[in-house]
């Protein structure tokens, strides 16, 4: 992929200091913590863009306001925004960021993405196409596609 | 993340899985010992009136990845689950997940959908599945597969959009005799009619068409298309079922919701053309995620499975509105059934219990039985 790349200078922005939590008046270490928005947002802010060295986090497709969730009702929604209204990558985006959610949520979770409304030429079909399994469970059947996904998500596993 | 298929064989509902040698195309497993039970000529009518609860009776673990679909066999007390697990022999002849299996109706062959894009026929030797014939002519994945009344079609549906007939021909052969080109999109399900040489079929293009051969000359149409404008959904429709007398249909959707329709099939019986399916009402506020399955029981309760991983069963009110027709009521909600998205939901033929076999994402079957609670 070195010539026609979908968005030839992409915005990059600087990432989010890493706040460390804090929180000490929880001392029970038998407790389990309710899965919250910046632990989501960890697991996939340095998901790299298929296109660019650059983590999703850095151009922005993702910020911890693209993360919705709901521990009790084991639900997580996630609005991403390519880059370009035009991109052609956003389902690979789209599938990593599912991906990576599948692997690292506990099973209860459903789990919802979508792109940011207005964001995508073709959104009403992109959305439609993320969030049916069994389209989801074919593609990642396809080696090809398996690959770019697991190239993305490589840095986020760091 | 690749797929594979799985094969197991299960003896005995009570016994544990057998080792991964043994051949088949599923997780069969041959139970016995039902409990029997006195049929209750009474029951079927007051079921809302009662208290009914859903019992698990049943847990089939054999499993390693989401099972996509549960088969009961018409004629013996087998059921055909099958998965996106690893398997030994069914490599052999699917190389990708498998995403639906039918039995036909002799209970003799069990057909195999699979994302590899070919379809399977297994014939039931008795101690292990031979496949006795590859249907290859879709060009992705093969989504479902259904056999007609007389076992003498099957039909087969993919995400190439198009949906296949094939003949049954003697000796193992099987021909494609029509190849139904109409959906936009990806097709979810077949499935024949009951009684009729009628095929119904349903997709992510939020439709269900219906196809149907006038000089019963083998050239299927597509005689109808239920849609939004139809009152159709408004979403993927990803599975259709029929009642026993096959004048009524229910459908289940993306859109959260199941719809009921129905037809004067008695006008097709004698001869009078064509009998146009019909909305008669809309189930909604049940299920808040995907619809995946629904089944039409023969004593007439219907199932449906959703990705809110609860079961639902719905009955016909008693109510008869002679303006808008029929309306259906919620019997029971079984929450949790599962820890992760239903995705196939089957009445047992058996007449003597209400069993219902649910298949999940969380690699389970389970059995449940119907039962008022005293």
């Amino acid at each position: 992929m070195v010539s026609g790349l979908i968005n030839e200078n992409p915005t990059v922005y600087e990432r989010k200091e890493r706040r460390v939590r804090t929180d000490s008046t929880n001392t029970d270490e038998f407790s389990v913590e309710p899965i919250d928005q910046l632990e989501i947002f960890d697991h996939i802010r340095d998901i790299r863009d298929p296109e660019h060295p650059y983590s999703l986090e850095q151009l922005k497709v993702l910020t911890e306001d693209s993360v919705e969730v709901d521990d009790h009702k084991s639900y997580v929604r996630v609005t991403f925004t390519p880059t370009v209204e035009h991109c052609s990558m956003a389902t690979i985006i789209g599938l990593s960021v599912r991906v990576k959610l599948m692997r690292s949520l506990p099973p209860r979770y459903k789990i919802d993405i979508r792109v940011a409304p207005g964001s995508h030429a073709t959104e009403a079909a992109l959305n439609k196409q993320l969030n049916d399994k069994e389209r989801v469970a074919a593609a990642l059947e396809n080696p090809n596609l398996v690959e770019m996904v697991d190239e993305c998500l490589s840095p986020s596993f760091e | 993340m690749i797929n594979n298929l799985r094969v197991g064989l299960m003896e005995e509902i009570n016994f544990p899985q057998l080792p991964d040698n043994q051949t088949g195309l599923s997780v069969i497993v041959r139970f016995r010992g039902e409990r029997e039970r006195e049929r209750d000529e009474g029951r079927r009518m007051d079921l809302m009136e009662k208290n009914m609860e859903l019992i698990e009776v049943q847990k089939l673990e054999g499993h390693t990845d989401r099972v996509w679909n549960a088969a009961w066999n018409p004629v013996s007390p087998i059921l055909a689950s099958c998965s996106g697990d690893n398997t030994t022999v069914l490599e052999e002849t699917h190389t990708r997940t498998v995403r639906s299996c039918s039995w036909s109706p002799s209970g003799k062959l069990l057909a195999t959908a699979s994302f590899d894009g070919t379809t399977a026929i297994w014939e039931d030797l008795g101690d292990e599945f031979e496949c006795i014939s590859t249907l290859e002519g879709h060009e992705n994945e093969v989504k479902s597969v259904s056999w007609n009344a007389s076992g003498s079609y099957l039909a087969t549906c993919s995400r190439d959009k198009s949906v296949w007939i094939w003949e049954v021909l003697g000796g193992n052969e099987y021909d494609c005799a029509s190849v139904l080109n109409g959906h936009t999109q990806d097709v979810k399900m077949v499935l024949w009619h009951p009684t009729m040489d009628v095929l119904f079929s349903c997709s992510y293009d939020n439709t269900i068409k219906v196809w149907w051969s006038e000089d019963d000359d083998g050239d299927y149409q597509c005689v109808q298309t239920l849609d939004e404008s139809t009152n159709g959904h408004s979403s993927t429709v990803w599975a259709i079922s029929f009642n026993a007398a096959g004048d009524k249909m229910v459908t289940c959707s993306d859109d959260l919701t199941l719809k009921i329709w129905r037809a004067d099939i008695s006008m097709m019986h004698s001869g009078e053309g064509y009998a146009p399916w019909t909305h008669v009402c809309t189930l909604s506020g049940y299920h808040d995620r995907t619809i995946f399955s629904t089944h039409w029981s023969s004593d007439d309760i219907i199932a449906s499975g959703a990705g809110d991983d609860a079961i639902g069963l719905f009955v016909e009110s008693k109510q008869h509105d002679s303006v808008n027709g029929p309306s259906f009521n919620l019997l029971l909600k079984k929450e949790k059934a599962h820890e992760m998205d239903i995705n196939s939901v089957q009445w047992s033929p058996s007449k003597e219990n209400r069993l219902l076999a649910s298949a999940s994402d969380d690699g389970m079957v389970k059995i449940w039985q119907l039962e008022t609670i005293p």
